[in-house]
């Protein structure tokens, strides 16, 4: 790479800020606290800005091309989202400010949650939660909650469909239940046989992704919440593949227990190295009362003159915090922002032109890819990088010659169930010339796989670094580039 | 690809060894070549445990995927492969001999009728592959 490190370019004595002789007296840090053994680089200011300016030219990113990254919907992030966070009002006030003080951004908060309410079917939601992940985990623990209040000690289990993320096993286990998983059927769908057998009750819950992360509707999906709540379990609905559905179904309706929403993906707050992200959890009735606090609410109803008095209230019986303060308020504005400048109408079209663009480019790439699950699309899909009569090439070696064709690759390996998965999802901000741009360098490369396989595996050609070598990054961590005297 | 016949195999691609009473447990070279390099491998029992059919003895992480390894026998473990806490990669390339994952000492054999032989569990492997 023609960048080097940052501490390649240090020069000893170099320096970016001189500080003024102080007028106070100097109080120096104890001895023992002290330490020589940290070579900090020294560089001016100009350099450290032309490295950083240097480095930032060699990212990919939305702002840069097409990133068809899976499961992930790495939409477009509207820069009028970037605007209001960063209105003064928004930006500048303090978490501990008297509520009195900050009326305007508790009313965000609280219409946010009432969008948020709307768009699901839920009866309440808290913002807390910092992630998806965070929000699975704030989910799963209402749900064990739920069962313990009602002094039902019985349910240890956890249903995980095998085309769940991974993060589904881990927040159950993390929560400490015991991970039970259900396969899929033929056409993609959980095996409803299969579920029967587990369903008993020491069932707490089942984990479900809509549509899953084949990008497929679940066909049965109100037969498999009712199995699941007629033994008395509750169905978490994973809502990373929301941006589906939106304005379409309401998984309130559908009889989801509760859910989280990822800010980050489905309402175009940044993410992928932009963050940090957001992820809301949104319940049922008879779960409001076990969400994390504060939540907003209104403490005193306005009137025609007076606005609302809005204030921070805690859920009777709540799990407790999950994040310190009200959660990533920044990432509110943004997903508000964003939710105000669609509109209902403009909310479903997100979800309408989501799953056109996806089942555009499958059909453009059907034939030349396998298809494990040959279906009617929603917002992703999921292709196998291999072909028989071309035994060498893996689904790595496709996405590393994405990249000579400046595409960001689309997720691999994932979901488990389909062997060298390529999992695609367009999503709905792209146009057609560019849905026809990445199509056309699929096939170009399906070409390649079976002409001149090598060309692939030697991939990428064209980027500042070439092939990576994924087991020595795996089993060597040395991260910085000098060791401390004494461990050398 | 490699399918000794003098092991047994399961349908979630372990392998297993009975020599008397002593079954020696690994992952099949079909499973090494899905999962491709493995860059760490945790054994999550030790000598001395008691284990039942179908629970985790090992998990396997390659560049890929994560894997759970799952015992398709009951018994007490008796000694548990410590070097391939260094050299996970051996499991790629000797699935069958030196990476071995455990050794149990079981009581019912009978408990391995189940499984299949190495014909079998190749024409299982292609099935699955198309």
């Amino acid at each position: 790479m023609s960048e080097p490190t940052i501490y390649e370019l240090s020069s000893p004595g170099r320096r970016g800020v001189r500080y003024p002789a102080s007028d106070v007296p100097l109080s120096p840090l104890p001895e023992d606290c002290l330490r020589k053994d940290l070579p900090l680089p020294e560089l001016s200011e100009l350099d450290v800005i032309r490295h950083f300016t240097n480095l930032s030219k060699l990212n990919y990113s939305i702002d840069s091309g097409y990133y068809p990254l899976g499961s992930c919907t790495m939409k477009y992030n509207p820069k009028i989202n970037e605007e209001t966070a960063r209105l003064p009002g928004f930006a500048f006030t303090h978490p501990l400010q008297p509520v009195e003080t900050v009326q305007g951004n508790l009313a965000l908060m609280f219409e946010l949650q009432e969008w948020l309410k709307e768009i699901s079917g839920f009866a309440s939601v808290s913002l807390q939660p910092a992630a998806g992940a965070h929000g699975e985990f704030t989910g799963v623990m209402i749900i064990r909650a739920y069962h313990l209040s009602r002094n039902d000690t019985k349910r240890t289990k956890m249903l995980i469909p095998d085309s769940a993320h991974g993060t589904n096993p881990a927040t159950s286990a993390m929560s400490g239940f015991e991970v039970v998983g259900i396969p899929s059927d033929a056409r993609g769908n959980v095996d409803l046989e299969a579920l029967k057998k587990v369903c008993d009750d020491q069932v707490a819950g089942l984990m479900l992704t809509n549509p899953n992360t084949l990008g497929l509707f679940e066909e049965n999906i109100l037969e498999v919440i009712q199995m699941v709540h007629n033994v008395g379990g509750l169905v978490y609905g994973d809502g990373a593949n929301l941006n589906a559905l939106l304005g379409i179904a309401r998984p309130g309706d559908l009889g989801i227990d509760v859910m989280h929403f990822n800010l980050h993906k489905t309402f175009s707050t940044p993410h992928g190295g932009g963050g940090p992200g957001s992820g809301p959890v949104g319940v049922a009735k008879h779960l409001a009362d076990f969400l994390p606090g504060p939540i907003v609410d209104i403490i005193e109803e306005g009137d025609d003159d007076t606005p609302p008095l809005y204030g921070l209230v805690t859920p009777p019986k709540t799990i407790g915090r999950v994040k310190s303060f009200y959660g990533h308020f920044g990432m509110m504005v943004r997903a508000y922002t964003y939710i105000a400048m669609h509109g209902p109408d403009g909310i479903r079209q997100i979800a309408e032109n989501a799953v056109l663009n996806a089942n555009y480019l499958l059909s453009l790439l059907r034939g030349k890819y396998h298809l494990a699950y040959d279906r009617i699309c929603m917002h992703e899909f999921v292709l196998e990088g291999r072909w028989d009569d071309a035994p060498e090439v893996h689904a790595l070696d496709i996405s590393k010659r994405l990249m000579d064709y400046n595409f960001h690759p689309p997720t691999n390996y994932f979901p488990l169930i389909v062997h060298e998965a390529l999992m695609i999802e367009p999503t709905e901000t792209e146009n057609k010339q560019t849905l026809d741009a990445f199509a056309e360098a699929m096939l170009k490369i399906a070409e390649e796989a079976h002409s001149n396989p090598q060309v692939l595996k030697d991939a990428p050609h064209n980027t500042p670094v070439g092939r990576l070598d994924e087991v020595k990054a795996a089993k060597e961590l040395v991260l910085c580039c000098w060791i401390p005297e004494k461990d050398a | 690809m490699n399918t000794p016949a003098n092991l047994k195999y399961t349908q979630s691609d372990e392998w297993v060894q009975l020599d008397g009473n002593i079954a020696t447990i690994g992952i099949t070279d079909y499973a090494q070549e899905q999962l491709s390099d493995i860059v760490y491998v945790e054994i999550t029992v030790a000598s001395g445990d008691d284990v039942k059919k179908n629970s985790l003895v090992a998990t396997l992480e390659s560049v890929k995927a994560a894997a759970d390894v799952n015992t398709p026998v009951s018994g007490t473990v008796l000694e548990v492969n410590e070097e391939l806490g260094n050299t996970p990669e051996a499991v790629n390339s000797d699935p069958y001999g030196k990476a071995w994952l455990v050794k149990l000492e079981i009581k019912d054999p009978s408990e391995l009728n189940s499984l299949m032989d190495a014909s079998a569990y190749e024409s299982y492997c292609s099935n699955r592959s198309h």
